[in-house]
């Protein structure tokens, strides 16, 4: 390789990581802020224009406070657990196609961290991993809560995977590669996107991406009402920081995943003619790298959306109950993913037509609407006078 | 370079392994267990199987090993955990010598692998000298394969996955009927 | 990859396997012994990938290991199944103490 090319994929890199560390930092700011417009207050607005270094006063107050682990905890556990949670919420945006390559020279180089052929089973793998740095320090902890707290996010976690992967397996089908850059690039043209060819996959892996990140309406784990923190009770300082730091980067990395397997990534209506355009009137290497710079940006701002989805969720839906969640899991979302995957299967048969899961979405709708005909009608309820 | 990450990862497996063998704490053997299998992961990707690294990867460490940690942490005593850990869990895994003869145990597992050690160094594989493949990724043949040649296992695996996914259901419920 | 590391990898089975061996001998803890079992499968499954490296029209080996596997899921699915319903009946889940049909 190339010293150039090495260069130029070791900034690649380091971008990727810095970017992930920022944004899951003002991710932080921006929850507070959308959760005081959503409950109609301001928000933090002390730090800074607009509160704008609130995350920097976090972190060193975070930084600040008194590390203390509890006398009965198992010592080496207490402090792998948050690091394994950080390092493997970090992990996963390697695969993550941002942009299409940059040329330089002779060279192009693939905006991306590495272009493995096995991306999406890779991003699984990593994800599973997710699971050991919440049982670990659940258990180290040595606290009922905290080990109920662990247990829950294990058993959800494995629970929801099931589901997530089966899901996908119909994008798989459709595309032919485990590659995500591979899958990005079969979604040239707006109606290609998967979200219009795969809509109930897409609602699965949307339901099971929240489950993953622990986010409301499922953050079972640490439900303050029933287990006090969660896993995270005994934690304090900079080790609950890593944890709280690590479910803000998941939430990045998911929304990452998600626009890039259902939105088409860094795709963008009209996107080769723009770059014709760039490329004649700025030639092949500057026009290209503007072109891949507009990509990237229209990826970012999929992915900004779905961070302000995930919050949006979480200060309008309230939690689920633990056996409403497994019951959702298991005999809800497996099943219709498996029959997903079957009627996609179908229509790729049937002459590649991609769009037969449109079918489920239809009875589905025709279901609920009959039952809302059908179901009989609430009277109105009368408030006693005072 | 290459060679000395696949030593690295042959260290940490064996290391990972040995601990499993030689630790008192049975949580400890859990996390140990752990590394052996990412090692055998990163060893089945020097070998050339993309697919099967990553499959272990989801299957043992995202299934099976959690399914083991829940077995530790469901199965440990109510003491053991306002007590400290490491007290309490000394007495449930201790090796128990004498009476269950643990050098026994040893001496077999060494000889056992002495044996197979011999059998190796005087072994001359005459598959070794075919040439390897050079495709970048095994996925595709994999998959062929697994509709084509292995068609009868896959299924009659896929029964066996819901058999046991039914059976475990069932016998870990709350109360089996006499 | 060359003959010898592959040769190495065999070795690693081998002590893998004999490791295995031995935690299932030697421990008295049921989840203990169970993760000894699942170490003797990943040595027979290093094994067999080592060798289908240089099988690359059949891949024999790895999707041998690939059923290994999927059986070892099944297997620790069902008995960890069985501890914890023994560990509900006697509260133990130490092999040696499970002598109720001796006496």
């Amino acid at each position: 390789m190339e010293l150039t090319v090495l260069v130029i994929k070791s900034l690649v890199i380091l971008a990727v990581f810095g970017i992930t560390l920022l944004i899951a930092t003002y991710s932080t700011y921006a929850e507070r802020k959308v959760a005081a417009f959503l409950q109609d207050r301001i928000g933090p607005n002390r730090a800074g224009p607009f509160g704008l270094l609130q995350p920097i006063a976090d972190a060193g107050k975070m930084f600040f406070k008194e590390d203390f682990i509890p006398a009965q905890a198992n010592k080496w556990l207490f402090i792998l657990g948050p690091c394994l949670a950080m390092l493997t919420a970090l992990m996963s945006s390697a695969v993550i196609p941002f942009g299409d390559s940059i040329r330089y020279g002779s060279f192009e180089v693939p905006v991306q961290g590495i272009d493995v052929n096995v991306g999406v089973l890779y991003v699984f793998g990593v994800v599973s991993l997710g699971v050991y740095g919440v049982m670990i320090g659940g258990w180290a902890s040595n606290n009922k809560f905290s080990l109920l707290g662990a247990i829950r996010a294990a058993s959800q976690n494995i629970s929801y995977e099931v589901a997530l992967g089966l899901s996908i397996i119909a994008i798989l089908m459709m595309t032919g590669s485990l590659s995500l850059r591979h899958i990005v690039n079969e979604q040239n043209g707006f109606f290609q996107w998967n979200v219009f060819t795969q809509p109930l996959g897409f609602v699965i892996f949307l339901t099971c991406a929240f489950a993953e990140c622990n986010r409301t309406p499922f953050d079972l784990p640490e439900c303050e009402t029933e287990l006090v923190g969660g896993y995270h009770t005994e934690y304090s300082s900079m080790k609950l920081g890593f944890y709280l730091f690590a479910e803000y980067i998941n939430m990045f990395t998911s929304s990452a995943i998600i626009s890039t397997l259902y939105f088409g990534g860094f795709q963008y209506p009209f996107m080769h003619q723009v770059h014709d355009a760039l490329v004649d009137s700025l030639g092949s290497t500057v026009g290209h790298n503007i072109a891949t710079g507009i990509g990237t940006a229209v990826l970012f701002g999929k992915i900004f959306f779905f961070i302000f989805f995930f919050m949006w969720v979480r200060w309008t839906i309230p939690r689920f109950r633990f056996d409403q969640l497994m019951n959702l899991g298991w005999k809800t979302l497996i099943p219709l993913s498996i029959l997903n995957v079957v009627l996609t299967g179908a229509g790729l048969l049937f002459d590649k037509f991609k769009y037969a899961t449109w079918l489920i979405v239809i009875v589905m709708i025709i279901m609920a609407a009959t039952n809302a005909i059908k179901a009989p009608r609430r009277k109105p309820v009368t408030v006693p006078q005072l | 370079m290459l060679q000395i990450a696949f030593f690295a990862f042959i260290a940490l497996t064996l290391i990972g392994a040995l601990t499993v063998l030689l630790t008192r704490n049975v949580l400890y053997s859990a996390y140990a267990l752990l590394l052996t299998l990412l090692g055998v992961a990163a060893l089945f990707v020097f070998a050339g199987a993309d697919f099967l690294a990553v499959s272990q990867i989801i299957i043992y460490v995202g299934g099976v090993l959690v399914l083991v940690l829940f077995g530790v942490m469901l199965t440990s005593k109510p003491t053991t955990i306002s007590t400290s850990t490491v007290v309490a869990s000394e007495r449930s895994n201790a090796i128990l010598a004498g009476s269950r003869g643990v050098w026994l145990g040893v001496l077999l597992a060494a000889g056992l692998f002495f044996g197979l050690s011999r059998l190796l160094m005087n072994a001359h594989f005459a598959l070794f000298d075919q040439p390897i493949s050079k495709a970048p990724t095994t996925i595709d043949t994999i998959g062929k394969q697994l509709m084509t040649e292995y068609i009868v296992p896959f299924e009659v695996i896929s029964i066996l996955l819901l058999v046991a996914l039914v059976g475990a259901g069932y016998l870990a419920k709350k109360s089996i009927k006499p | 990859m060359n003959p010898s590391l592959s040769y190495s990898l065999l070795f690693v089975a081998a002590a893998l396997f004999s490791i295995g061996l031995a935690v299932v001998i030697t421990k008295r803890h049921a989840v203990v012994v169970l993760m000894g079992i699942e170490l003797m499968l990943n040595a027979v499954n290093l094994n067999l990938v080592a060798f289908s490296q240089y099988d690359p029209s059949r891949l024999q080996g790895q999707v041998f290991s690939l059923f290994v596997m999927i059986v070892a899921a099944a297997e620790a699915a069902v008995a960890l199944a069985l501890i914890i319903q023994v560990y509900r009946h006697v509260k133990t889940v130490v092999l040696d103490e499970l002598t109720d049909l001796k006496q």
